[in-house]
């Protein structure tokens, strides 16, 4: 699984369920920024004291995550925490190098596209699972067929649906056959498609595989306590030829904190050595404690606000183009981006991470931060003294009313409506919010099908239902030619920015605070890599 | 009296079914579990096909009695998260909540009736009035903003114990001292009120005209009086400690009850936080139930109002 489906809601700031700016919200926000005043002046007290060294003496990590895990089996869970155990418990068929983005063997050494819907592998010869079992082509056969039939029930559909069946050819060599053409395959087959041993598997299944996890990654699972902790050891027997590097740091130990708070005084009193998704705010503060560093990384996840322009919105106004392309021109994102959002993120011209397979804004527009114009195209479209809307989101609530504070500066009196990520979704469904801020990781699928064609190819979340866009996305989605499906994002992605169906806003940064020693690399994935970690 | 009884115990039966059935349907107003279980990136397919599995497009009137029926032969169901046996889950946790409501209790009693004698010995002077502001703080602070402070003194700061997690003694410490303070108050303030009751009695008048000394009279004579009330305050306190552990839990990551039902709330995880709530009322109504009898067979005046 993995690569898979963020956490639903990225719950740290999904809190109020039902809409308007309460009196208990206001209540709740002054709390937290009197916490952070109080860690503010408690840092400058803590920096005298000694940071713990015993994980650094040990040659062990202690990370934290704010997420438990429901089960540790890739397939059967869809938080991040657990696309990170996937890649060191596991091992995929393809790898992806985060730095080049290029795909090298991993439990593969070889693939070819027989036909349009039929990948041929070669499988690598001497891998061992953590119990012994040698790899070859049954446990991929085993695996690919189980986790893809519906029934068995593997929590994100998408991420295996696509697999029709899998055949063996000999002991290491097997034929992928896809429900349709899906150029995308690779990238999956380097994420989410994590390989389990096949006796073990069809003898404990996904619940057994949670309670003694069983892969072939370069640390093993040697005790999980669910709700709790999860602690990894180094596999000595990891395969030399494997792309990921041999593991360096010899045990880790995952727990799970949901309070930030809480995660970052164990920071500070040295019971921890990494945590992830600090607010811009806490990671500035925390810059000052000497026994730490802040590490800051663009991830593969972006921010956008979609306007419904379809026959049913509540605000018939978003389906004049004049209008959208005002709201384009009414919000200042460089500014957004350097003071509210952080550092590392970026201003974006299309709906798309610029890495992503397929993401170009050569064919978009630009549209400059210009309130003068937005107010004219406003007077155009015949709305001269603006118009009330309402403006749906459920995460970064100052970025939210950031842009609030901008739409009414020209005239559009935008309400906010903060919500849970679930009750977000089914309002846009349900035609219920005429503009709906959005973050999307895409599954961390390198590869705009994943993220571009959820959103404009009139499925549930599309609220422009542009049909040159569909049917240049779904050309670009099943034709398996690169430059052709280059070509046909490109000019989707353009007419998506040229008609203002959504306004791109940028990409969204993460901030990691690390110990000083801990040799730590962010990569936009959002995976830590814990076998290239050292300490100094 | 077993008139008296029957009747608070069919009184507790309702009120423990009304808190379920307003449970459930609040759960079920709270926002589409399907969407929720589904993730980011569900299809609208994938949402209908949850919807199906678990039961979610039945009517939510047969929903509520179909999960009534089963948890009266003790099927509380699977969590749609965790994906296990529910009761198991909740049994799991229920030891570290239980202990740290006690541990709560323990420390709330112990801080709050020593500084309610004192205030009821020195009635409206600088002592009662640094009692009572002490009493206020606990009531007004929010009590994961004091655990916080808590953490940061004595964890990072000072580091004599550990920040989080619930593997050992030493991090129930900081639990139990921030749950405790905030429950302390009501403590405090009927300790007082008792002494200074009790205290202008008369057989303390005669206890002092006996010659008997100060702390004798207070800890023999008085102390034992002013404490029923209290006993059955404890009782109801004990209910609300355990409710009150969600939010102290989340803070110092302990594994109980309290960040189970954080979790399941976060996750929409229906069966388990129903489980929670069913529970938590079951043991506040059977608290409140016990302390009514109590009182009851103590003072017969209550069983004829």
């Amino acid at each position: 699984m993995t690569a898979i489906a963020l956490r639903s809601d990225d719950g740290r700031r999904t809190t109020e369920d039902s809409g308007q700016i309460g009196r208990a919200g206001i209540i709740r926000r002054w709390v937290r920024v009197v916490c952070h005043l109080a860690v503010a002046a408690l840092i400058g007290l803590c920096c005298a004291a000694p940071a713990a060294m015993a994980a650094k003496k040990d040659n062990a990590l202690r990370v934290a995550d704010d997420q438990v895990l429901d089960n540790v089996d890739p397939y059967f869970n869809n938080v991040r925490i657990g696309v990170i155990v996937s890649h060191h418990v596991w091992d995929t068929l393809i790898y992806r190098d985060p730095k080049t983005n290029e795909y090298q063997g991993q439990l593969a050494t070889s693939w070819k596209w027989i036909d349009q819907k039929t990948l041929e592998l070669e499988l690598r010869k001497g891998v061992k699972f953590h119990n012994g079992a040698e790899f070859d082509a049954d446990d991929v056969v085993y695996t690919l067929n189980f986790v893809s039939k519906p029934e068995n029930k593997a929590t994100t559909q998408s991420n295996v649906d696509w697999i029709d069946h899998v055949e063996k050819l000999d002991t290491h060599r097997v034929r992928i056959v896809t429900r349709r053409p899906f150029p995308a395959a690779i990238e999956y087959l380097a994420g989410p498609i994590a390989i389990h041993p096949h006796a073990y598997y069809a003898q404990v299944g996904p619940q057994g595989m949670n309670q003694k996890p069983i892969g072939s990654g370069p640390y093993r699972v040697v005790e999980h306590a669910m709700g709790k902790y999860i602690r990894l050891v180094r596999n000595p027997d990891y395969f030399k030829d494997s792309p990921k590097p041999q593991p360096q740091i010899e045990n880790v130990e995952l727990r799970f904190i949901p309070d930030r708070q809480t995660q970052v005084a164990e920071m500070l009193s040295g019971g921890l050595d990494l945590i992830k998704n600090v607010p811009l705010d806490q990671a500035q503060q925390l810059r000052g404690a000497p026994s730490l560093q802040v590490v800051s990384a663009e991830i593969m996840r972006y921010a956008f606000l979609q306007m419904d322009s379809t026959e049913r919105t509540l605000a018939p106004q978003l389906r004049d183009p004049r209008v959208r392309k005002a709201i384009m021109h009414a919000i200042d994102r460089a500014a957004m981006v350097k003071s509210i959002v952080g550092e590392t993120s970026r201003v974006l011209n299309v709906p798309c991470f610029p890495s992503q397979f397929g993401c170009s804004d050569e064919a978009a527009p630009r549209y400059a931060y210009d309130p003068a114009k937005a107010k004219q195209l406003l007077a155009e479209a015949g709305y001269p003294s603006g118009f009330d809307v309402d403006l749906y989101g459920y995460r970064d609530r100052d970025q939210l009313e950031a842009m609030i504070g901008y739409l009414h500066a020209v005239g559009i009196r935008a309400n906010l409506r903060f919500v849970q990520y679930a009750a977000h979704r089914d309002a846009v469904r349900a035609g219920k919010a005429p503009i709906a801020v959005w973050t999307w990781g895409s599954f961390s699928i390198n590869d705009v099908s994943a993220g571009v064609s959820v959103f404009h190819k009139w499925q549930a979340d599309d609220t422009g239902r542009d049909p040159e866009v569909r049917e240049l996305l779904d050309r670009g989605d099943s034709v398996v030619d690169p430059q052709e499906r280059k070509a046909a994002y490109a000019k989707a992605l353009g007419l998506i920015a040229e008609r203002a169906h959504v306004l791109p806003l940028y990409s969204i940064p993460v901030f990691y605070v690390a110990a000083k020693d801990l040799v730590f690399v962010a990569y936009p994935d959002e995976v830590p890599r814990f076998w290239e970690m050292r300490w100094k | 009296m077993l008139g008296f009884a029957l009747k608070r115990l069919g009184l507790a039966v309702l009120v423990a079914i009304a808190v379920s059935a307003i449970a459930f349907l609040l759960l079920r107003a709270s926002g589409d579990v399907a969407t929720a279980l589904a993730g980011e990136g569900a299809r609208a397919e994938d949402i209908e096909n949850i919807r199906r599995i678990y039961g979610l497009d039945r009517p939510l009137v047969v929903q509520y009695f179909d999960w009534m029926g089963k948890m009266a032969h003790g099927d509380f169901g699977q969590s749609l998260y965790f994906k296990t046996d529910v009761l198991a889950l909740v049994r799991d946790k229920l030891p570290t909540t239980a202990l740290l409501a006690m541990f709560s209790l323990l420390f709330a009693l112990a801080l709050s009736i020593p500084l309610g004698i004192v205030a009821a010995i020195f009635p409206n002077s600088w002592i009662d009035r640094a009692c009572l502001a002490l009493a206020v703080v606990g009531q007004a602070l929010p009590n994961f903003f004091f655990a916080l402070i808590l953490i940061l003194l004595f964890a990072v700061m000072l580091p004599l114990l550990p920040v989080s997690g619930s593997e050992t003694w030493a991090n129930f410490v900081l639990p139990s001292v921030a749950l405790g303070y905030y429950v302390a108050p009501p403590f405090m303030r009927l300790a007082r009120a008792g002494m200074i009751e009790v205290l202008a009695s008369d057989y303390i008048r005669t206890a002092r005209a006996k010659g008997l000394s100060g702390p004798s009279i207070v800890l023999k004579h008085a102390l034992v009086n002013a404490l029923v009330p209290i006993v059955a305050l404890a009782a109801v306190q004990l209910g609300f400690l355990l409710g009150g552990s969600v939010v102290i839990e989340t803070v110092f990551a302990l594994d109980g009850l309290g960040y189970l039902a954080y979790q399941s709330i976060t996750h929409l995880d229906l069966p388990v936080t129903q489980a929670i709530v069913t529970l938590l009322s079951f043991i506040y109504v059977g608290l409140t139930l016990g302390a009514d009898l109590v009182n009851a067979w103590l003072d017969p005046r209550i069983r004829v109002g």
